[in-house]
């Protein structure tokens, strides 16, 4: 087992790379100068000479680049253009919170799609099997942006029951924190869960039909064992797949979600470094995404491994 | 024993009534400030807080006067080339340290010489200082410089204190120290700004919060939400789509002043190859564009009619307006005419550069609209703001839909565009008139001699259109029904004092 996350973590350096050498090409094909979009309103061309100088953005592109990633390796990402703080203080500081909203977020993903997914797998055909398409079909297809605005004029505005926007650590206040990240945590989890609903709903359809639980009927046991017991737990193993791959999902979802919200999380942090040309934020936040991603899969293959005892040779 | 065990709960008594009474003021931002150091800072926003944090050497008054602030008077020598200021005598910095005209030096001499300092032109007249006592300083300046007591109402004029700033370096901006009613608690990027009350203020009777905090809300509706909800109790620039919603609501009171800047279209007359169309050649296609625009409708469509429609650098309620050159009617007979004289009976192309936002694109689509019955087929060219600002300076485009947040002294607002070489001058116009009547106008300390020559040059400006004046923003501010006191002033500034919860 220790070898086979050794072998992946090996795997994942080339691709790291790979990511932040493309990363930061891409951004330097951007248009627009970022001096000047630091610069604001005043343009003195001689502060804007020493910030190019200093920022170092008269070199070519790959000593750039090879200046920044072994200040990287150092764990130095450079600070904001925009604000002076050190990246990865901003990265640290906003990490917790996007991780907040995200694991909110999985929660209510997970107790709307699992259980709507084998209810509807199990009643195939009915009402309640048609509902519940609905609902899944209308979670995917609702965009971010318009629930969070409805909801926020609807709970906020007109009920007044929760706060409009805004962030509190839960480490601050846990109930306020809670309060404030409820409604984000639904409308980002609410897409979610009508994709994990789908896939447990066919993982399940598959499993039913199978032989085992035939005879797991036949042995006369209660229809809620075959199905929690028998059916599920075989079902479960694509879906713990399909989680960890979804949290890249949420990490993009969070982005718009974050900006609706006001939540000065990751998502919103990396927009608005590009809308200001924050170079060096772009960068560090991308390559600590990517990293996390990596992490992500690596978890999954292992849960993987130890859900189907199967792939245990293998490993 | 008794009396301990009374004192005590005595004391508690007042803890617990002074902490719920401890007030909170909540301030909704439309976006985050950069960097909160005044001599580096470059946002809009960032001057909110500096309001409340940083003191200035004077202020204005909502009508533009300069009045005292850190700085009790001051006086112009007969050549114009020394400013003498006399200083409060009972300021402190957040730190303790003694405000004096050592520390204007010292303050001075910073915002001339940080590396990254962004103030260096605003205070570039000035040849050195001189300390005539503790609290008199005198400026001496290379030339007669006009614009440099207004500059002192801004960024330029607000003192930190200078023993943090030599211990921070560029890095005060984390931690900034200055003098104001508020002291720096904390930031946290993109979520909020939290300040409190600083007990040793000099004006500290006019202030009536114990701690401000400034959330930055980028979206409009959900900046109004917040405040509908209570969550905050100012608003910042109220979307002008926005204000029927506001005005109709109970928990909203709407609050608005004419901004200090101007809306318009630079036309690229001068800059690289782009610039030779008809439209950077001929002064009449540019003068047929303009009559073809009802300024008047643009601001009730696009605006609700919230904003000002205007044709000058300064909004037409400013001093500095020149009346003999109003807003021009819209004339189609006329604009086509001038197009006919200048060979385009048929119309022609032009294309416009616009940042991809809502309102700058509808100001632009009703224009297109306009223009389109005189023969100009508009072109939309929507590009993302630091490109468009790119693009503008080295001269890609025809005509660019841009604007300016606007200066107390009017040579901020157009000096730096139209004049040769000037460091905004997009469009490379360069009028040797022109530069000669606004450098004048820098020097000159005669109010109505200055006057004079902007009247001159705006008429020059407008025969030949470097820049289409479109409109003037107006600053709106929604506010918490329960507050009072709020004042409203062209710069767009929050300022507390007096400003209180209503009783």
């Amino acid at each position: 087992m220790l070898n086979f996350v050794l072998r992946r973590l090996v795997i994942a350096i080339p691709t790291i790379i790979l990511i932040s050498i493309f990363v930061f090409t891409l951004q330097k094909l951007l248009p627009g100068d970022p001096v000047l979009a630091m610069a604001g309103e005043e343009r003195d061309p001689q502060v804007l000479e020493y910030l190019r100088e200093k920022y170092r953005l008269n070199d070519p592109i790959p000593i750039q680049y090879l200046n920044w990633i072994g200040n990287a390796l150092r764990g130095d990402l450079g600070i904001s253009l925009r604000t002076n703080q050190p990246v990865l203080d901003l990265i640290l500081e906003k990490l917790p919170v996007t991780f907040q909203l995200a694991v909110m977020a999985m929660i209510i993903a997970l107790l709307i799609g699992i259980p709507a997914g084998i209810l509807s797998a199990v009643k195939k055909g009915t009402f309640i099997d048609y509902c519940a398409n609905a609902i899944a079909l209308s979670g995917l297809s609702i965009p971010n942006f318009w629930l969070g605005i409805m909801l926020i004029l609807l709970i906020s505005v007109k009920w007044q029951l929760l706060p409009a926007s805004g962030f509190v650590s839960i480490f601050e206040d846990p109930l306020r924190s809670m309060s404030v990240m409820i409604m984000p945590a639904f409308v980002l989890g609410t897409a979610l869960a009508a994709t994990l609903m789908r896939h447990t709903r066919s993982a399940m359809l598959d499993v039913l039909k199978s032989d085992y639980v035939r005879t797991a009927r036949a042995k006369g046991l209660q229809e809620r064992t075959v199905i929690l017991k028998h059916a599920f737990r075989n079902a479960a193993t694509p879906i713990v797949t399909l989680t960890a791959l979804l949290f890249g999902e949420l990490i993009a979802g969070a982005v718009l979600t974050e900006q609706i919200f006001t939540i000065p999380g990751f998502g919103k942090l990396i927009v608005d470094a590009v809308f200001n040309r924050d170079y060096a934020v772009v960068q560090g936040v991308v390559l600590v995404t990517a990293v996390g991603f990596i992490l992500m899969n690596l978890i999954a293959d292992v849960a993987y491994v130890l859900l189907n005892p199967k792939l245990r040779n293998l490993a | 024993m008794k009396f301990t065990r009374n004192a005590l709960f005595i004391s508690l008594l007042t803890m617990t009534a002074m902490s719920a009474n401890a007030q909170d003021l909540r301030i909704g931002l439309q976006s985050d400030a950069d960097v909160l150091d005044p001599d580096q800072s470059r946002s809009f926003v960032g001057r909110i807080v500096y309001a409340s944090l940083c003191d200035k050497l004077v202020d204005i008054t909502p009508d533009l006067d300069i009045t005292p602030q850190l700085a009790s008077s001051w006086s112009w020598s007969a050549d114009g080339k020394a400013l003498t200021f006399k200083l409060r005598e009972d300021v402190v910095f957040h730190d303790g340290t003694p405000f004096n005209a050592e520390a204007v030096a010292r303050n001075l001499a910073r915002s001339q010489m940080l590396p990254e300092s962004r103030r260096k032109s605003e205070v570039s007249s000035i040849e050195d200082t001189t300390v005539l006592g503790e609290y008199e300083i005198r400026l001496n300046l290379k030339q007669p410089d006009s614009t440099l007591l207004a500059q002192f109402a801004d960024r330029s004029g607000m003192m930190i204190s200078p023993d943090a700033a030599d211990a921070a370096g560029k890095d005060f901006g984390l931690k900034p120290v200055c003098s104001g009613a508020f002291e720096f608690v904390e930031r946290i990027a993109q979520d909020r700004i939290v300040l409190k009350k600083f007990d040793n203020y000099w004006n500290k009777d006019a202030i009536h919060f114990d701690s401000v905090t400034f959330l930055p809300i980028p979206d409009n509706t959900v900046r109004l939400a917040n405040l509908l909800s209570g969550d905050i109790d100012i608003l910042d620039r109220l979307a002008a789509t926005d204000l029927n919603q506001a005005e109709a609501s109970d928990a909203v009171e709407v609050v608005r002043a004419v901004s200090l800047g101007w809306r318009g279209m630079t036309m690229n007359i001068g800059n690289g190859e782009r610039s030779n169309t008809p439209w950077g050649n001929d002064k009449r296609v540019r003068q047929a564009l303009s009559y073809s625009i009802d300024r008047n409708v643009l601001n009730n469509v696009v605006f609700n009619g919230a904003f000002a429609a205007g044709n000058q650098p300064f909004p037409p309620n400013s001093p500095w307006y020149d009346k003999e050159s109003p807003i021009p009617e819209r004339d189609i007979a006329k604009a086509k005419a001038l197009l006919t004289e200048a060979g385009y009976p048929d119309g022609l192309e032009l294309e416009i550069s616009v940042p991809n936002t809502n309102v700058p694109t509808q100001v632009t689509q009703v224009i297109q609209s306009m223009a389109k019955e005189v023969g100009i087929n508009i072109k939309l060219v929507t590009k993302e703001f630091a490109t468009l600002l790119a693009d503008d300076s080295v001269g890609n485009y025809q005509a660019s839909q841009l604007g300016w947040s606007g200066r107390v002294d009017p040579d901020g607002n157009i000096h730096q565009f139209v004049t040769t070489g000037g460091g905004i001058n997009d469009s490379v116009y360069s009028n040797a008139k022109v530069d000669e009547l606004l450098n004048a106008a820098r020097r000159s300390a005669d109010q109505e001699e200055r006057k004079i020559n902007y009247d001159a040059a705006t008429k020059i400006i407008l025969d030949e259109l470097p820049i289409i004046f479109l409109y003037h923003q107006s600053w709106i501010w929604g506010l918490s029904p329960k507050l009072k006191g709020f004042k409203s002033y062209p710069d767009g500034m929050i300022r507390l004092e007096d400003v209180s919860y209503a009783q």
